[in-house]
């Protein structure tokens, strides 16, 4: 038989017992999981593509081919985290009185943690990362980021925690914690077992790619704009961009902190966080929350950048109070990082120190107000074109508005007492979360796609998409507001007053709406990729766009402008077609581009293996994997042939085809 | 590959486009992005000097700081490193001289000033702990040694690039992107130099006098 002592030697902590083989619903997810996996692995095998996703997308270090790879990232999770939510509302919806539901509250616990982990942690943030990075370079009228190659390693580093994330659903378990891991419940002693490890290490090992991927942008914003682009002839989305960037850089950085300290409480045995020995658990709560309530803001800011765009867009007019929008996104930018006590009113810090965060948390909406009438204003008298991108504007002026206020709600600290950690509170922040962020990001993936693609998402299923993710919403949100206002608390697997059902049902159908709205706009991407032909745009500015992004042609060359822009106005493609300007006939010259690289791939599959060695306790691994990482990273920094020239031969047959296109279309 | 917007030539309101050659090279966005780098990095150390502050007198039953610092030693490693700024220092001005044997000794001066440092550092963790003052004995132990040992990880992290930097001067010289990198170094150095002053006064000067 096997030595006990060698097995545990190479697989820590590791064992059968780690499968959950009798857990069914595991198991079913896991062999769904399982055959997806090969179908797309024997596909692309089949089809001979391995060669091309290598050379064409994976070691790519084009901002906008890294960009795409982020958002079908984020889609791909999303599925995930909301087959997550289908399940806690099922449950709550029939888990009353006699009925136990079919969730095991160990599970339930995992269950609602990995929801929140994922949504935020790999929904929202690649796909923000992943707008700003397609959109962000174009609008400045950059030929990359500042720092290529790092923006590719980000990328990666963000799918190993994905990766880890999505293992701790098969081999052990996730953590039971919440959606930051709180102690006392995932101390060592509370919980021994991988779930809090697998969630540190995956968001450790993301963290390091969101922060340098936040350096590379505000880096790319301030150095890399076009000649005449000023900072105040910038577009909003990048001023956006650029604060939301600068906030992540400010925040991460403490929350890999307060990552590690726990780690060395689980690892180490130290005692920072503990309930004995001098440790203090509200510390955590602190420093995750310094991180967590500036993130929001980090989240909500680019999708106001993106509504900004497409309100001036759709109404056909400048934007209404550019600079105002401007000041107020810095305003938002600094203030969020002085509210994070709000999270926990009820720490007992004192009656002083809970009105200073609360009235600093509501000075936060008077911005945001003015953010709205500048959109208010932007759409008066302008001659509004109510496509897609426009539709979701507006619905998210009227869904957000009511969660900003029950914020400011929530902001008084007497009121909070009440409200803490209620339904009341979840329904707050997925109002936000959702109204805000989630629909600027359908917003704003509908309103760039034909820039990427080269045609539009097919506008039928995306309207589907979007009524079954508004309705969706109002139905599953409002019944939660109002069990959370009788008083419901969060995380509840079971409830035993039989009259709050009604309330959870409603929920689960609301849940089943926007699960609707999730398969409109899966469908919207399939059905637009099958008649690609017809809905294709030949003009590079399907919208009648007014920045720089739709100067170049649909989807742009690599290096996106044979000839940098130069810019006299805040709305630079608007005034360059007013002013009559003529694209270049001639005259093209070589452009200098970045090479491709594997290291970031590399690097990112060994932190993969670090992590997991780590969460089982595999020492050997641990090792190897981390030297190899160290070993990788040095070579890396031995490869000084990192660009080459595209010929002017090519740069001159790519501009060709977009002039006929051009000629074609007109 | 950039054309800044910096530069503040008046813009001909015709003109849409640059049409000449862009020129790459000039105004390399590392050194920026470096230093913004290094202020992530204060930040972590501001988040562990943070949970310092809060934990620094949860001795529960352990010893306190006056017990256990030996400030002799402290001021000794305080000697190094600050001196190791001063090599590191004459490794930049022979770089703008050219001199690229002078940079390679100093950057070994600096190297063998920072292998001191680490060495006293664990041979002052090896003395705590073989007295019971170890990280698991009490929240100020615990960050104690994760603030000073969190420094002390960066400062060999800096000693191991100054070791490839060695080989790649070897190999290519005071090449330009050599010559970026040992600025970063630079950055990077110094800055653990600060980060140190911060310790020593926060954790060994106010430890003593508590």
């Amino acid at each position: 038989m096997f030595d006990q002592s060698l097995a545990a030697t190479i697989f820590g902590r590791l064992s059968w017992e780690s499968f959950p083989l009798h857990e069914p619903i595991i198991l079913g997810t896991f062999i769904v999981v399982v055959l997806l996996g090969a179908a797309i692995v024997a596909a692309v095998f089949k089809f001979g593509l391995w060669g091309w996703l290598w050379r064409e997308w994976f070691t790519s270090v084009d901002h906008k081919k890294i960009g795409i790879m982020y958002i079908i990232l984020g889609i791909i999770m999303l599925l995930r985290g909301f087959a997550d939510a289908l399940m806690m509302r099922a449950q709550q919806a029939i888990a009353f009185a006699g009925n136990d539901g079919f969730l095991p509250a160990h599970h339930y616990d995992q269950v609602f943690s990995a929801h929140g982990t994922i949504m935020i942690f790999f929904v929202a943030i690649p796909l923000v990362v992943g707008l700003i990075n397609y959109v962000m370079p174009l609008q400045i009228g950059a030929r990359d980021v500042a720092f290529p190659f790092l923006n590719n390693f980000s990328f990666w580093m963000t799918v190993a925690g994905a990766v880890l994330v999505m293992i701790s659903l098969f081999v052990g378990e996730f953590s039971t914690g919440g959606w930051l891991n709180y102690v006392p419940v995932t101390n060592l002693e509370n919980s021994p077992g991988t779930g809090p490890d697998y969630y540190l290490w995956a968001l450790q090992i993301a963290g390091v790619g969101t922060t340098l991927s936040a350096i590379n942008m505000v880096v790319t914003i301030i150095k890399m704009r076009a000649p005449g682009m000023t900072m105040m002839k910038m577009p909003v989305f990048c001023w956006t961009a650029l604060c939301s960037n600068v906030l992540a850089i400010a925040i991460f950085p403490v929350l890999t902190g307060a990552f590690a300290l726990l780690m060395m409480d689980r690892y180490v045995g130290t005692n920072f966080f503990t309930n004995d020995l001098g440790g203090n658990p509200m510390l955590y709560w602190n420093l995750v929350w310094i991180w967590g309530h500036p993130e929001v803001y980090v989240l909500v800011l680019p999708a106001f950048g993106i509504y900004s765009e497409i309100t001036s867009t759709f109404s056909g007019k400048r934007l209404f109070g550019y600079t105002s929008m401007v000041y107020a996104t810095v305003v938002i930018t600094i203030l969020s990082y002085l509210v994070w006590l709000h999270h926990f009113f009820t720490m007992g810090s004192g009656a002083s120190v809970n009105s200073f965060f609360g009235i600093a948390t509501m000075v936060i909406s008077i911005p945001t107000g003015a953010k709205i009438f500048n959109w208010l204003f932007t759409m008066y008298r302008g001659s509004i074109r109510f496509d897609l991108p426009m539709m979701w504007v507006v619905a998210f002026m009227l869904t957000f508005v009511v969660g900003g206020m029950t914020g400011v709600l929530l902001a008084v600290p007497p009121a909070d007492f009440v409200l803490h950690n209620s339904l009341f509170l979840v329904a707050h922040f997925h109002n936000v979360i959702i109204g805000g962020v989630v629909f600027g990001l359908f917003a704003g993936i509908i309103y760039w796609f034909p820039k990427a693609f080269g045609f539009h998402l097919d506008p039928w299923w995306g309207k589907v998409g979007f009524w079954g993710w508004v309705i969706g919403y109002w139905v599953a949100w409002t019944p939660i507001y109002v069990v959370g206002l009788m008083g419901t608390t969060r995380r509840v697997r079971h409830f035993d007053d039989p009259s709050m059902q009604i309330w959870f049902v409603l929920a689960g159908i609301g849940a089943l709406i926007i699960l609707v709205g999730i398969l409109g706009f899966v469908m919207s991407i399939v059905m637009g990729y099958v008649k690609r032909d017809q809905l294709r745009d030949t003009t590079g500015d399907p919208w009648d766009g007014r920045t720089l992004e739709w100067a170049t042609s649909s989807p742009p060359p690599a290096y996106n402008f044979a000839f940098t822009p130069v810019v006299h106005d805040l709305d630079a493609w608007y005034d360059m077609k007013s002013r009559g300007h003529r694209r270049p006939e001639g005259g093209y010259l070589p452009i200098h581009m970045p090479r491709n690289t594997g290291a970031g791939l590399i690097l990112s599959a060994l932190a993969t293996v670090l992590g997991f060695a780590m969460v089982w306790y595999m020492w050997w691994l641990a090792v190897l994997s981390f030297l190899g990482l160290v070993v990788v990273t040095i070579a890396h920094t031995f490869n000084y042939n990192r660009d080459y020239y595209i010929d002017a031969a090519d740069v001159e047959r790519e501009e060709r085809s977009h002039d006929a296109a051009l000629a074609a279309g007109a | 590959m950039t054309t800044m917007a910096q530069d503040n030539s008046p813009v001909d309101p015709s003109t849409f486009y640059v049409v000449e050659q862009d020129d790459h090279g000039h105004g390399s966005p590392t050194l920026l992005g470096f230093w913004i780098y290094l202020m992530s990095d204060a930040l972590i150390f501001a988040a562990l000097f943070a949970t310092f502050g809060v934990l620094s007198s949860s001795y529960a039953g352990g010893p306190a700081p006056h017990e256990i610092f030996n400030l002799r030693l402290v001021a000794l490693n305080t000697a190094i490193l600050l001196f190791s700024s001063i090599t590191y220092g004459f490794a930049m001005l022979a770089m703008e001289r050219g001199g690229l044997r002078a940079v390679q000794g100093w950057l070994l001066v600096t190297g063998l000033l920072g292998l001191s440092f680490v060495g006293v550092e664990l041979y002052e963790f090896a003395e705590l702990i073989a007295e019971g003052a170890t990280p698991q004995r009490s929240g100020f132990l615990s960050a104690f040694f994760t603030l000073v040992g969190t420094h002390g990880l960066h400062v060999t992290v800096g000693i191991i690039w100054i070791g490839v930097m060695l080989v790649q001067l070897n190999q290519r010289g005071l090449h330009l992107e050599n010559k970026r990198r040992l600025q970063c170094l630079s950055m990077f150095w110094h800055f653990l130099d600060v980060i140190w002053i911060g310790v020593f006064s926060f954790v060994y000067l106010l430890g003593m006098v508590r």
